[in-house]
């Protein structure tokens, strides 16, 4: 079981590797998103400081729901989701798996690219380690989420735009929490309560999301 | 061999999707003239016998729509989680055409409950909108039944579209209270709750009791709706039917 859910792993991480268009290009959107705000707000650097929690966490939320498409369409397309339901390994791991795939290549380059782009926002030093830890714990529940919207919209033609809309309003919390940390860490507090809370989102969203994503692909065919 | 099904019984009755027709039509003159009455009751009541509060005057009275309409924001998606669980678990066959047709009806509280909470909140506390914890809950509320009113719309197939949306209801009734209490942790994080104080004035009785009939008004205007609204999507679903199958006889 180890065995598959390794193969699975290594598969989606040599696709994104491999195919254009993958997990680099995540991290150029989160970069030019970040660099436009700037010219709609204008350079003041203290209101640039001030907003640049909340730009940097919208950007990885935008940077996210975009890779989302990938996640599971062309596996889908090509039947390798059919063939994946077919294993005798439970498909909520193999899901688990393929969502801890997808975020280690879309995640976390943004968690660890982090840092440099809130230098050009001009966020205090004291809270560059708390965003890329903020970043750290929250995409991923950013991924698992939109990996329910994934499955139960797989099947559509059309299902990116619906996608969007159906996982938006559950990414809230982590939202929240997220800019949060930011914030109470670039203020000069302590930023261990929401830290928590994210963490706490993020962990529900490990037990609910691939059971979920799972029933919605069984669900959805036939 | 050919042990004749077991008599099915209460709930299991409506399965039928023909008796629960039947059962409509019965039904809905009498819910329909209930409803009527409830609400003429309720709001002659709230609106004309009911004290006016000494702070804020004449306008809490759009007390009476704003708190019902919340009321049945929360229990119209409560009902849709319970269908959402009848479709996944039991397999109930209306399950998924009750979800359907509620959908759109909690939407519409959801929005009559923002509406009127907007024309509250100018002469109370001055603005149109406030980021109030409550509000901005129910903001999100709504956003949630919008999803999920798109993806009953972007799925043909009435089957699969139940169980797509049945899940996606489930993951929603799951976040709702994640979603209320970080807007409420953020809200408090963000500005004091000056707006609601914490304890709440008790309210009076002569204000309780309009509010209480307009709330079971409301309950039962839904339910009237509700039956409406599956009746059309059964015939619709008869109809889809009947027309395919006529088009694989000529085909």
């Amino acid at each position: 079981m180890i065995a598959v859910l390794r193969a699975v792993m290594t598969r989606e991480i040599r696709l994104a590797a491999r195919i254009g268009a993958g997990a680099e290009l995540g991290l150029v959107f989160f970069l030019i998103l970040i660099s436009v705000t700037p010219f709609a707000l204008g350079p003041d650097q203290k209101l640039l400081s001030r907003l640049a929690p909340a730009l940097l966490w919208i950007a990885a939320l935008l940077a996210t729901l975009l890779g989302l498409d990938r996640l599971l369409q062309a596996d889908e397309d090509d039947g390798v989701v059919d063939g994946l339901m077919l294993s005798e390994t439970p498909l909520e791991l193999i899901l688990f798996a393929k969502a801890l795939a997808h975020w280690l290549v879309t995640g976390l380059p943004l968690a660890l690219i982090a840092p440099v782009l809130g230098l050009m926002l001009a966020i205090p030093p004291a809270a560059m380690l708390p965003l890329s830890l903020s970043l750290l714990v929250g995409t991923p529940a950013l991924t698992l989420v939109g990996l329910v919207g994934a499955a139960v919209t797989v099947t559509l033609r059309r299902g990116g735009l619906l996608l969007s809309v159906l996982v938006l309003p559950l990414t809230v919390p982590t939202l929240i929490f997220g800019v949060a940390v930011v914030r109470e860490a670039s203020e000069g507090r302590a930023f261990t309560t929401p830290f928590l809370l994210l963490t706490g989102v993020s962990l529900i969203a490990l037990v609910v999301s691939p059971v979920a994503a799972a029933a919605a692909l069984r669900m959805t065919r036939g | 061999m050919t042990a004749s099904p077991p008599p099915l019984t209460g709930f299991w009755s409506l399965a039928n999707p023909g008796r629960f027709l039947r059962l409509a039509d019965t039904l809905l003159p009498w819910m329909a003239a209930i409803t009527a009455g409830l609400f003429g009751y309720g709001l002659y009541k709230g609106l004309f016998v009911a004290p006016a509060d000494y702070q804020q005057g004449e306008s809490m009275r759009i007390m009476y729509i704003h708190v019902p309409s919340a009321w049945m924001a929360m229990g119209v998606y409560s009902m849709m989680t319970i269908s959402a669980l009848g479709t996944l678990v039991w397999r109930h066959p209306l399950a998924d055409v009750a979800q359907k047709c509620a959908a759109p009806i909690g939407a519409g509280f959801t929005v009559l409950c923002l509406i009127t909470g907007s024309l509250w909140g100018k002469p109370t506390w001055g603005t149109w909108w406030e980021w109030d914890a409550r509000m901005t809950s129910v903001l999100v509320l709504l956003l949630i039944y919008l999803g999920i009113i798109a993806l009953w719309r972007a799925i043909d197939e009435p089957g699969r579209a139940g169980r797509a949306v049945a899940i996606m209801t489930l993951v929603g009734a799951v976040n709702l209270p994640i979603i209320k209490f970080s807007v409420d942790w953020w809200n408090t994080l963000h500005q004091p709750a000056s707006v609601f104080r914490s304890g709440g004035p008790t309210i009076h009785p002569a204000m309780l009791e309009p509010l209480l009939v307009m709330g079971l008004a409301f309950g039962f205007l839904f339910g009237c709706l509700l039956m409406i609204r599956m009746q059309g999507e059964i015939l619709n679903r008869r109809a889809e039917r009947l027309e395919m199958a006529r088009a694989a006889e000529v085909a």
